[in-house]
C-alpha cells in the first residue's frame, strides 16, 4: 500500500505546487482543499481496514480480502466477531454486479485482488471452474449443507453459502379488486385471463430475467420452451432491461411502481421480495403487499470459493469456514434477502410469517447451462426481442 | 519549456489512460500470440452490430442538434443579460450533469412514462420512444453548452458589435460577422462534446430505451463485463474509437482557422439587464424551457422523496440516518456517502485541473503537428467507454509499484481522465484567444515566461478555470460507470449508494433512494454556487482584462 499512496500524495503536492504557482490566492484555496482531502484520505486509508493492495504490506497476514459483487452485505458486528475469534480483519472490495465481479477475476486469475470470492451462482458456475479460478478447500462444517447444494462435492473448489428462488411475484390488492385467482404456474401464465399482466428481465442484460428463462427451460425442456416463450409473448408478456425498472416502476404491486403508477400487476422477482415490502415500509403491514406464484420458481445458489494465488490462505480458508458458520448463516437473510444453506441456521421469523417456502424449485445443471446459455439467450432474444 | 509541460499529461495518458486500453484491446485480438485481424470482418459484417451502429450515430445526431438548439439561446442569456437569481440558476442547470442516470431515468418515466404528467394532461406517453432518450440527453448535457459557450460569450466585448452596428450593419448582420465567428469555436467544441456523450451514453439509453435500443456503448460493456467475449468487445471498441476519430477530425476540419485573437473583457461588464421587447421574451422563453425540461423532472424526484406513506414530510430522510432497519447493516449513513463523493470529486478535480491545465498551457500556441495531436488524444477517453478502461487496469496495474487495483485512487483517477478533456477544452478557447504581443510586451519588461502567464494568462483564464473545476467536480460526482465496477473498499459514493438502493425491494428503500438522489443534486448544486461565489470580482482601478480590453 506504502506506493500507492506515496505515489497518489506525490502525484498531489506536484498539482498543488503547479497550481500554485499558476493561481492566485483564491485558487490556492481549491488547490489546498484539494490536498487536503488527500491528506485526509490517505490519512484515513490507514483506518480503512488496509487499503489497498492487500497482501504488500507487513498487516497482510492479519487481514483477509473477499471479493464479491455489490450486493454483499454483512453485520459489521459479526465481521467482528469473526475478527475476534480468529485475528483476521475482513477487507471487502466490490466490483459491479455479479457477472462483471467474476469476470473480472477471471481477467486477474493468477494474480488475484483477494484471497476469497463470493457470488459466483450456479448459472456461472462452470465459467469459474473452468477457468480454474479457485484452490480445493474442505470447509468446516459443510456436513450440515444438504448435498444437493453441493454442486462440486467431488472437488470442494466451491462451497455453497445461500439460495434464493427467483418467482413471479403478485400485486395481491389486484388480484382482489379483479376477483380474479392469481397464477401459481408457468401454463398459467399464458392464459387469457392474465393477458398483458407480466413484466420480466432482459434475458441478456439481468440475472432475475435469465433465471426465468432457465425455469422455462427446466420446465418445458430443450424442446418446448420457445413455444412457451411465443405463448407468452402473444400473451403480451413486457420485457424491460433490469431488475430495478420491472419491480420498481412496472410492477403496481411495489411500493416503487405504486409510485410510478405501474400497471403490471404480474413481475418476475425474488421469493423474499414479499418480506422486504413489509420490513422496508413504515408502518409495518399486517400482511405483504405481494405474493409469490410458488410454481414459477428457480433456485439460484451462490458459491465463495479459495482464489487461486491467494496471499493469504490461511486467512481465507478460514473465511470460508465462517461464510457457513450458524453466526453468518443466519446473519444473511435480512441483509442479502437470501436463504442459509446451513440446516443448523433458523430463519428470521420475518421470512417465515411473510416469505413463501418454495418446495419443487426449477433448476439446470451448471454444465448444461454453460453449454447452452449463449445460443439460448440469442434464441430468446430473437424471439422475444424483434 | 512547452514541451516540458507536457510531461505530466503525457505520462499521466500513457500509464492510465493508452496502456490499459491497448492491453485489454490487445488480449481481444491477440490469440496464441497472433493477431486475429479477421475478427474484425466477422463483427462488422453482423447485422445486429450494424444496426446498434446506425441507432448509436443517430440518435447521437439527434440529441447534439436539439440541445445546440435549445441550449444556444439559454447561453446568450446567461451571457448577456443579467436578471435576479441568474447565478442559483446557473447552477441549477449544471446538477443534471451530476445525477446518476439511474435517477434521471426514474424521473423522465414519472414525466414522460404512463400516469406520467404528460399522460395526466394530454394522454402522451413517450417512454419507449427515441424521445424520451433524446430529451434525457439535452437534459443532462445542457448545462455543456450553456457554460462553455456562455462562458466564452460573457467575454467578448459587446463594443465590436456595436461598432458594426455604427457602421451601418443591421443587428443580425452584425451577429453574424462579428459574434458568431468569435463564438464558433467554443460552438463546435461544446457540439463536439455532447456529441461525444450522447454517442457513448449507456444509463439513459439503458432505462428509457429497454431493451429495443442499444447503443455501442451499451453493446461494449454486454460483451466485456457480462459475457467476457473480449474478442467482440475489442472490435467494437475500436470501432468506437475510428468514430471518435472521426468526430474530432470533423472538429479540426470546420476550426481549421485557428480560435482569433478575441478582445476578453470582464464579463460583469457585458451583461445588461434586458431591453425591449425581443430580449425580454427570450428571457421568458429560456426560463421557460429551463422549468419545464430541467426542474420539472427535478422537482418529481424531491416530490418523490417527500412523498412518504403518511403524507408529505422528511420520513425517508430520516431513515436515512439509521443504519438500516433491523440491524441491517445496508446503507452507509448518507453523511458518510456525501463525505466519500466529495472526498474523490476533490482528489479527481485535482488531478484534472493538474494534467489539464498543464496540457492547455503547453497547447496555448500551436507547436506543430506533434502537439496538434496529443490536442485531439486528450478528448480520446470521452469516447472509450469505463468498462473497457476499468478492465484494462485491471490487466495492467497490477504489478508493484503500480499494483492499483485494489486501491481508492484508482476511482478518481478513471474520473479524471474523464474530466481532463472537459479542463482542456473549457481553457483552450480563452487561453487561445489571449493576445500574444502582452505576453511579449511583458518579456520586454523582463518578465520570466513563468511570471508573464501569470500576470497576463492567468487574470483572463480564471473564470475558464473555475469553470472548468466545476465540470471536472460534476463530472466526479456523479459519475457512476467508472465507480461501479472497478473494485473498491466498501465506501459507496453517492451515486452507488442510490443505485443499490434502488436494487432493492421496499418502500423505504425507494423513498431512501430517492431522498439520497434529492441531497445528491443539492450536494451539486451548493458545490457549483460556492465555486460561482469566488469569482473573481472587478476590483476598481481597473484589471488586467480591462486594460486588455485597450490594446
Amino acid at each position: 500500500m506504502s506506493h500507492p499512496r506515496r505515489n497518489s500524495v506525490s502525484t498531489t503536492t506536484r498539482a498543488s505546487r503547479t497550481r500554485r504557482t499558476l493561481a492566485t490566492k483564491k485558487l490556492t484555496v481549491t488547490a489546498l482543499a484539494a490536498a487536503l482531502g488527500v491528506s485526509t484520505l490517505a490519512a484515513c486509508g490507514s483506518s480503512d481496514s488496509g487499503s489497498g493492495a492487500s497482501g504488500k504490506t507487513a498487516k497482510a497476514s492479519k487481514t483477509v480480502t473477499l471479493v464479491s459483487h455489490d450486493s454483499f452485505v454483512a453485520s459489521p458486528s459479526v465481521l467482528k466477531e469473526f475478527t475476534e475469534e480468529t485475528g483476521y480483519t475482513v477487507h471487502v472490495l466490490k466490483s459491479g454486479d455479479a457477472g462483471a465481479a467474476l469476470n473480472q477475476e477471471i481477467l486477474t486469475k493468477g494474480s488475484p485482488r483477494g484471497d476469497v470470492f463470493f457470488g459466483v451462482d450456479n448459472t456461472l458456475l462452470s465459467r469459474a471452474l473452468d477457468n480454474g479460478l479457485f484452490t480445493p478447500y474442505e470447509a468446516k462444517g459443510l456436513d450440515r449443507i444438504p448435498a444437493d447444494v453441493q454442486l462440486d462435492a467431488e472437488k470442494h473448489r466451491v462451497t455453497p453459502i445461500d439460495t434464493g428462488d427467483l418467482c413471479v411475484n403478485y400485486d395481491k390488492k389486484y388480484f382482489a379488486d379483479h376477483k380474479l385467482a392469481p397464477p401459481q404456474s408457468f401454463d398459467d401464465l399464458v392464459k387469457p385471463a392474465y393477458k398483458n399482466l407480466l413484466v420480466t428481465e432482459n434475458v441478456a442484460t439481468s440475472s432475475p430475467g435469465l433465471g426465468f428463462m432457465l425455469g422455462t427451460v427446466a420446465k418445458y425442456g430443450d424442446s418446448g420452451w420457445q413455444d412457451y416463450w411465443k405463448k407468452l409473448k402473444a400473451n403480451g408478456v413486457k420485457v424491460v432491461d433490469g431488475w430495478e425498472q420491472a419491480y420498481n416502476q412496472e410492477f403496481s404491486g411495489s411500493a416503487g411502481g405504486r409510485k410510478a403508477k405501474g400497471d403490471r400487476p404480474l413481475v418476475v422477482s425474488y421469493a423474499s421480495s414479499p418480506p422486504a415490502e413489509v420490513l422496508y415500509a413504515k408502518p409495518q403491514p399486517k400482511t405483504a403487499p405481494t405474493g409469490v406464484a410458488t410454481s414459477t420458481c428457480f433456485r439460484q445458489i451462490e458459491f465463495a470459493g479459495l482464489l487461486d494465488g491467494a496471499k493469504n490462505e490461511a486467512g481465507g480458508k478460514a473465511l470460508l469456514d465462517f461464510l457457513i458458520s450458524k453466526k453468518f448463516q443466519e446473519d444473511m437473510p435480512l441483509n442479502m434477502f437470501v436463504d442459509p444453506v446451513a440446516k443448523d441456521a433458523e430463519l428470521p421469523p420475518l421470512f417465515t410469517e411473510f416469505g413463501a417456502k418454495i418446495t419443487a424449485p426449477q433448476s439446470v445443471a451448471p454444465d448444461t447451462i454453460a453449454k447452452n446459455r449463449d445460443q439460448w439467450v440469442k434464441s430468446w432474444s430473437s424471439l422475444v426481442l424483434r | 519549456m512547452r514541451l516540458g509541460l507536457l510531461v505530466v499529461p503525457v505520462a499521466f495518458f500513457a500509464v492510465f489512460f493508452a496502456y490499459p486500453v491497448a492491453a485489454i484491446v490487445g488480449r481481444g485480438l491477440k490469440v496464441g500470440g497472433a493477431w486475429q485481424f479477421g475478427r474484425i470482418a466477422d463483427v462488422l459484417s453482423s447485422p445486429d452490430i450494424l444496426h446498434v451502429l446506425w441507432f448509436t450515430t443517430w440518435q447521437a445526431g439527434a440529441s447534439t442538434g436539439l440541445t445546440l438548439l435549445i441550449a444556444l439561446p439559454g447561453a446568450y442569456v446567461f451571457a448577456r443579460l443579467e436578471f435576479p437569481g441568474k447565478q442559483l440558476l446557473r447552477a441549477v442547470v449544471t446538477v443534471p450533469f451530476v445525477l446518476p442516470t439511474v435517477v434521471v431515468g426514474t424521473a423522465f418515466l414519472a414525466l414522460l412514462g404512463r400516469g406520467g404528467l404528460l399522460d395526466q394532461l394530454w394522454g402522451v406517453r413517450l417512454d419507449t420512444t427515441v424521445w424520451a432518450i433524446l430529451l434525457a440527453h439535452v437534459f443532462f448535457n445542457y448545462a455543456v453548452v450553456v457554460r462553455s459557450v456562455g462562458g466564452l460569450w460573457s467575454q467578448l466585448d459587446p463594443r465590436q458589435e456595436e461598432a458594426a452596428r455604427v457602421l451601418g450593419a443591421s443587428r443580425f448582420a452584425a451577429w453574424r460577422r462579428v459574434t458568431l465567428p468569435a463564438l464558433a469555436p467554443a460552438v463546435s467544441a461544446a457540439g463536439l462534446m455532447v456529441f461525444l456523450f450522447t454517442f457513448t451514453s449507456f444509463g439513459v439509453v439503458q432505462i428509457l430505451g429497454g431493451p429495443t435500443f442499444s447503443t455501442l456503448e451499451v453493446e461494449i460493456y454486454r460483451e466485456t463485463a457480462e459475457l467476457l467475449d473480449l474478442p467482440t468487445a475489442a472490435v467494437l471498441t475500436l470501432v468506437q474509437f475510428a468514430a471518435v476519430g472521426a468526430i474530432l477530425a470533423l472538429h479540426a476540419w470546420t476550426v481549421r482557422r485557428r480560435e482569433s485573437t478575441l478582445k476578453l473583457v470582464d464579463p460583469a461588464q457585458t451583461a445588461r439587464r434586458p431591453r425591449g421587447a425581443g430580449q425580454w421574451t427570450l428571457l421568458g422563453g429560456v426560463l421557460a424551457v429551463i422549468v419545464v425540461l430541467i426542474l420539472l423532472p427535478l422537482g418529481v424526484l424531491v416530490e418523490h422523496s417527500l412523498d412518504t406513506p403518511g403524507g408529505y414530510g422528511f420520513g425517508f430522510y430520516r431513515a436515512l440516518q439509521s443504519q438500516g432497519a433491523n440491524g441491517g447493516t445496508f446503507l452507509v449513513p448518507p453523511i458518510e456517502a456525501i463525505w466519500n463523493s466529495v472526498r474523490y470529486a476533490l482528489v479527481a478535480t485535482g488531478i484534472a485541473l493538474a494534467v489539464g491545465g498543464l496540457a492547455a498551457a503547453a497547447l496555448t500556441r500551436r507547436a506543430g503537428r506533434l502537439v496538434r495531436g496529443f490536442d485531439a488524444l486528450l478528448m480520446l477517453p470521452l469516447g472509450v467507454s469505463a468498462v473497457t478502461v476499468g478492465f484494462g487496469f485491471l490487466i495492467t496495474l497490477d504489478k508493484p509499484p503500480l499494483d492499483l487495483r485494489a486501491s481508492w485512487i484508482l476511482v478518481p483517477l478513471a474520473q479524471a481522465l474523464v474530466g481532463v478533456p472537459f479542463v482542456v477544452r473549457t481553457m483552450l478557447p480563452v487561453l487561445r484567444a489571449v493576445d500574444g504581443r502582452l505576453r511579449e510586451a511583458a518579456a520586454v519588461l523582463g518578465a520570466s515566461p513563468l511570471r508573464a502567464w501569470r500576470e497576463v494568462d492567468l487574470p483572463m483564464v480564471r473564470r475558464a478555470l473555475l469553470v472548468a473545476a466545476g465540470f471536472a467536480f460534476a463530472v466526479s460526482l456523479g459519475e457512476f460507470g467508472a465507480t461501479v465496477f472497478i473494485a473498491r473498499p466498501d465506501n459507496p459514493t453517492l451515486p452507488v449508494a442510490v443505485a443499490r438502493l434502488l436494487a432493492r425491494a421496499g418502500e423505504l428503500n425507494y423513498g431512501q433512494a430517492m431522498a439520497l438522489s434529492t441531497i445528491l443534486m443539492l450536494v451539486c448544486a451548493v458545490s457549483l454556487l460556492v465555486l460561482e461565489r469566488i469569482r473573481p470580482r472587478a476590483q476598481p482601478g481597473g484589471t488586467p482584462s480591462d486594460r486588455s480590453g485597450e490594446f
